[in-house]
C-alpha cells in the first residue's frame, strides 16, 4: 500500500496529520519572527502564538504517529518527512512578508482554527477531542490578537491600511482550501465569513475582491516556500540524523 | 480493607512529595499548587500540561521523576492526561497566596489587583507576556509593572 491509501483508510490518522502539519509548519513561520518583531510586545505574541501551535502539533503528530504505528513519533514526522508528504493547507507555509501580511495569514486562519477546533472538541473521538479542547482556549486568544491588528492597521494610518489590504489580497486566494468540500471543513464556511466580515467592517475595509482558490495542500502539492522552510526547520536532523540533546 | 488503605497512604505520599517540586518558570509554586498533578491511581501518577506548548513541561516531568526516585518510588508511572484541558481555576488557594505574594496576580474573573499596594486600578500593557501563562500589566496608582496569571 502507498503512504496516501494508508491515510486514506484512516481517517483519525488523515486528521491528525492535518492538524499537526497546520500548526507545525504556521509554528515554525511566526518563529522566524523571534526577535524581529516591530516592538517587543508583538515580539512576545508572535513568539507565544508561535509556541502554542507547535504545542499543538507535537499532540496531534504524536496521536497520528500512535494510529500510524510505524515507530516514527512526532519528531520523526516533523523532521523526517519531505515536501510530498507534508498535509498542511497552502495558507500557513505562506512567507511572513511583512507585519500586516503576518496578521492578515493569522486573522484568516485563526478564525477557522478555532471554529474548527471548537467542532474537533465536541466531536466523538476521544484522542482529538481531547486535543481540541485544549487548543481551542490557546487559539481563541490568537484570534483576538489578530481581530484586534486587522482593526488597528485598517483603521490606522494610510500605510498601514495599504499594507494590510495587500497582505489580505495576497492571502485570500488560499482561503477556499479551508472550507474544500473534500478535505475541508465547508460547514463552517458561514460562521467563517461572518466572523471575517464583522472585523473587516470594523477595520472600515472592504472584503477582499474574489479570486479562483488555489488547493493542493492535502495532497501534498505545496508551493516553493514550503521547501525552504523545511530546509531551516530540518536542517539539524538531515545533517546528523537522530541528533539529541 | 487494608488494601484500601495502603492505597490512601501511598497517593499521600506521593502529593506529599510532589508539593516540594516547583514549577521550572515560577518556582514559588508546587505542581500540586499548580493543578498539574490530576490523580494518582494506583501506582500511576496522571499530570496535564498548562498550555500546549508550556516548555515547562518536560522539566516538570523530569522534576516529579527525579523527586519521586530520591523518595525511593522509582516504579511510578507517569502519564500525560490532557483531557479534561487544564484550566486555571484548578490552582489551589495556596497556591494563589503563594503567587501574590511572589509579586504576579493570580488568575481572577473580576479586576486585576497590583499585587505591590493591592489597588484595582490597573491595565495590561501586553496580553502575551514571559510565559504562556502571563500577560503584563501595570499599576496606574504605584506605576508597577507586574505578571498576571491570565485565565485560562
Amino acid at each position: 500500500m502507498t503512504e496516501e491509501d494508508v491515510v486514506a483508510e484512516n481517517p483519525i490518522l488523515h486528521h491528525a496529520l492535518r492538524l499537526g502539519d497546520d500548526a507545525l509548519i504556521l509554528g515554525q513561520r511566526l518563529s522566524e519572527w523571534c526577535g524581529h518583531a516591530p516592538m517587543l510586545e508583538l515580539d512576545l505574541a508572535l513568539a507565544n502564538i508561535g509556541l502554542d501551535l507547535i504545542g499543538q502539533a507535537t499532540h496531534f503528530l504524536n496521536l497520528a504517529s500512535e494510529i500510524e504505528g510505524k515507530g516514527r513519533d512526532a519528531d520523526a514526522l516533523a523532521f523526517h518527512r519531505d515536501v510530498l508528504d507534508f498535509r498542511n493547507c497552502l495558507l500557513v507555509e505562506q512567507p511572513n512578508g511583512d507585519f500586516a501580511q503576518t496578521i492578515a495569514r493569522q486573522f484568516l486562519f485563526s478564525n477557522w482554527q478555532e471554529l474548527l477546533m471548537r467542532e474537533i472538541a465536541a466531536a466523538p473521538e476521544p484522542r482529538l477531542s481531547a486535543i481540541g479542547a485544549k487548543a481551542v482556549k490557546e487559539i481563541a486568544y490568537h484570534a483576538r490578537f489578530a481581530s484586534e491588528w486587522v482593526v488597528r492597521l485598517g483603521d490606522g494610518t494610510d500605510e498601514s491600511r495599504a499594507r494590510l489590504i495587500a497582505g489580505l489580497d495576497w492571502m485570500w486566494r488560499f482561503v477556499d482550501e479551508l472550507f474544500d468540500p473534500k478535505d475541508g471543513a465547508p460547514s463552517l464556511r458561514a460562521d467563517w465569513d461572518a466572523r471575517i466580515a464583522r472585523t473587516l467592517a470594523e477595520a472600515s475595509l472592504e472584503l477582499p475582491k474574489p479570486r479562483r482558490g488555489i488547493v493542493g495542500g492535502r495532497s501534498g502539492h505545496h508551493s516553493e516556500h514550503l521547501g525552504h522552510l523545511l530546509s531551516e526547520m530540518q536542517f539539524l536532523q538531515r545533517a546528523y540524523p537522530g541528533a539529541t540533546w | 480493607m487494608s488494601g484500601a488503605v495502603a492505597e490512601l497512604s501511598f497517593k499521600d505520599r506521593v502529593l506529599e512529595i510532589l508539593s516540594h517540586v516547583c514549577d521550572p518558570e515560577i518556582p514559588c509554586v508546587s505542581v500540586v499548587d499548580l493543578g498539574i498533578v490530576r490523580e494518582v491511581r494506583g501506582r500511576t501518577l496522571v499530570i496535564t500540561p498548562t498550555y500546549s506548548g508550556c516548555p515547562a513541561t518536560i522539566a516538570i516531568e523530569q522534576d516529579i521523576r527525579t523527586a519521586l526516585d530520591r523518595a525511593g518510588l522509582p516504579d511510578v508511572k507517569i502519564e500525560i492526561g490532557l483531557s479534561p484541558p487544564w484550566t486555571t481555576d484548578w490552582i489551589s488557594e495556596e497556591g494563589r497566596a503563594k503567587l501574590h505574594a511572589y509579586g504576579i496576580a493570580p488568575p481572577s474573573r473580576s479586576a486585576v489587583q497590583c499585587p505591590r499596594c493591592g489597588s484595582e486600578h490597573t491595565e495590561e500593557i501586553s496580553r502575551f507576556g514571559s510565559t504562556p501563562c502571563k500577560a503584563l500589566h501595570r499599576c496606574l496608582d504605584c506605576a508597577e509593572p507586574f505578571d498576571r496569571f491570565k485565565c485560562h
